[in-house]
């Protein structure tokens, strides 16, 4: 099985994205994934800037994917996103419905991102015959999903699952970050910034449930599924996607690359109850 | 403009519709829909007996396969699929792709309603299901500002309905995970959002501790007026603040009547109430409302205003008593 590295979900400043982009191109990574899938106040980076870090990844040796937004709103949104689907190089990994109708339109292929509700084989198939070639598993489906899904027949397509990070859990039209700092959205400074691994909620009684990313709320604990690593292989799965939260993401894939589980870990708690279907949050 | 509202059974269906209500949309009783409450929705007999009472009003009924069947678990949701073709309901609001695609080739002029579940928020996203399966109307997610509607009426290929009012939904719906991850049940598969059964209050001295699956979502006063408790509207700290707040967002609902005009003018087809888990109590006041305020908007367009007394009966029905016009309002976001 492959390891993938997936979007950058945080706002970096340019220069630490370039450098951590450099670091990618070092590595032993095979695919990876890029753009900005939260947020389109986001502008330190432009299309140009992903377009450039793309072709520096290919010449590399890498296999790269465009990552679109996963909330679009504004017709400028659809826009943008329809000139990162016509790039004429790469693939894009749709995190929504309308990216999917955008590469279909083109008859270009793509990948189904996390956020598109996959829940059965049936729906999984029809998106294939519009030519998703790969899904990443909803985060919240678990192995017997997995292997009910295998069982019916053999898929047309690859399987990637969402493997080590923060769980993206939900997206909003509110910006939480620039709320907590008393900005409004449209006036937000990109404050977000000042969070490169979301900012960590927790609980009354101390407990970390929570990580407010711009948009998006992730999950405080980190999901772990390196242990089943193994399993993963024999069902089939094509793809471990690490999600980036630090270069230690870096590490942590060519660890995996390697068959090495000493992983370097964040410090946050981590959680694999989904995959054993139970509460997201627990450690099986 | 259509006022459609909720039925969790026949008793508040019947009062939606003695209340002013145009159409009214409702559940089988299982996890064919996001509201699978215990005691909630409608046996296939009831759905008969539910929209032949709906017919004979002149009005107009919609069944909600909204959730997305699981590998292997498919067969039901296309029997329920079956099921509402046979029962005559005017329109099905679905949400997931292999049940749009079903209906739309087993019953090609079953009318079709994107759901909410869908998360279409976007010109592609609508095309898309005009395309592939004639949705004749989307439902949007409660995260579009005002403007957003407005822009997107002008170009959707299909007809576009809106939540007008009730429990607001911060997120995208149909994507998020936060009741899962907390619970272990998801929404979008068939349970509902912070089940029922994973639920607890705990008096502890002077405050009640709200607790989700053990997790405590909120502290609040003994008297303090609370919502439902959902992980979007509890309170924490953050690593930069130690003071508990609503981060995310506090106990409120939506209430649009001030955009009424606007949305009008935007020609949005429908509003929907929300609230099937909601008391016919409930329904019949907002319904009341609700017409009052669409048939005096009709009346004299040029004229209308929201009403306090309007304004003062939703209040008493909403989470925490207030109101808001969530992401409608740009500042809101």
């Amino acid at each position: 099985m492959k390891v993938s590295l997936g979007p950058l979900l945080y706002c970096w400043p340019k220069e630490k994205v370039s450098e951590f982009y450099q670091a990618v191109a070092q590595s032993q990574i095979p695919l990876v994934y890029l753009g900005e899938t939260i947020c389109s106040r986001r502008r330190e980076l432009k299309f140009s800037d992903y377009m450039d870090l793309a072709h520096m990844l290919k010449a590399s040796g890498k296999e790269v994917v465009i990552s679109t937004l996963a909330l679009l709103e504004a017709p400028s949104e659809y826009t943008e996103l329809k000139k990162q689907v016509e790039n004429g190089e790469f693939i894009i990994e749709a995190n929504d419905m309308g990216a999917v109708q955008a590469a279909k339109e083109l008859k270009l292929p793509f990948v189904c991102g996390p956020t598109v509700n996959n829940y059965n084989l049936a729906s999984l198939k029809k998106l294939h015959s519009w030519g998703m070639q790969r899904f990443v598993m909803p985060v919240e489906l678990s192995k017997n999903w997995l292997t009910q899904v295998l069982s019916e027949e053999k898929t047309a397509f690859e399987i990637e699952v969402f493997g080590h990070g923060f769980l993206p859990l939900a997206l909003s039209a509110r910006c939480f970050t620039a709320r907590h700092k008393g900005l409004s959205k449209d006036k937000c400074q990109t404050i977000c910034i000042q969070n490169p691994q979301g900012l960590l909620a927790s609980t009354q009684e101390s407990q970390p449930l929570l990580r407010l990313n711009g948009i998006q709320t992730q999950s405080a604990a980190c999901i772990d599924l390196s242990p089943e690593i193994d399993d993963m292989r024999k069902m089939g799965v094509d793809y471990f996607r690490v999600s980036p939260s630090s270069f230690d993401s870096i590490a942590l894939a060519n660890n995996l690359l390697e068959q090495r589980t000493n992983l370097i870990l964040s410090d946050a708690a981590s959680c694999n109850g989904y995959w054993h279907q139970e509460a997201g949050f627990n450690k099986v | 403009m259509e006022l459609l509202c909720p039925a969790g059974n026949l008793a508040s269906l019947k009062t939606a519709l003695n209340a002013g209500a145009d159409a009214v949309y409702l559940g089988l009783k299982n996890d064919t829909n996001a509201r699978s409450f215990a005691g909630l929705n409608f046996t296939p007999k009831k759905l008969q007996e539910a929209a032949e009472y709906t017919k004979k009003q002149g009005k107009k009924i919609f069944l909600t396969i909204n959730t997305f069947p699981q590998a292997g678990e498919e067969k039901r949701w296309y029997e329920a699929v079956d099921i509402a073709a046979n029962t005559g309901v005017d329109a099905l609001i679905v949400a997931d792709l292999s049940m749009l695609d079903y209906a739309h080739t087993h019953y090609p002029h079953l009318p079709l309603h994107l759901s909410v579940q869908a998360s279409a928020t976007n010109l592609g996203a609508l095309k898309l299901y005009k395309e592939e399966f004639n949705i004749e109307r989307a439902v949007l997610p409660r995260v579009l500002s005002m403007k957003q509607v407005r822009d997107l009426a002008k170009v959707t290929p299909v007809d576009l309905e809106v939540f007008a009012f009730g429990s607001l939904c911060i997120m995208a719906e149909g994507r998020c995970h936060l009741s899962s991850y907390v619970t272990g049940q998801s929404p979008n598969t068939g349970g509902s959002c912070s089940p029922a059964k994973h639920v607890r209050w705990q008096e502890q001295g002077s405050d009640r501790l709200t607790r989700l699956n053990e997790v405590l979502i909120d502290k609040s006063g003994i008297n303090e007026q609370m919502g439902y408790p959902v992980v979007c509207k509890g309170r924490y700290t953050t690593q930069d603040s130690k003071d508990p707040t609503h981060l995310l967002e506090s106990p409120t609902s939506l209430n649009t009547l001030s955009l009424l005009p606007e949305l009008a003018k935007a020609n949005v087809v429908s509003l929907k109430i929300e609230g099937r888990q909601r008391s016919p109590a409930y329904v019949e006041q907002v319904t009341k409302v609700w017409r009052n305020a669409i048939d005096t908007y009709l009346r004299d367009p040029q004229n209308y205003q929201t009403q306090a007394e309007w304004d003062r009966a939703l209040s008493k029905v909403s989470e925490g008593q207030t109101t808001t016009l969530g992401a409608y309002e740009r500042t809101w976001q």
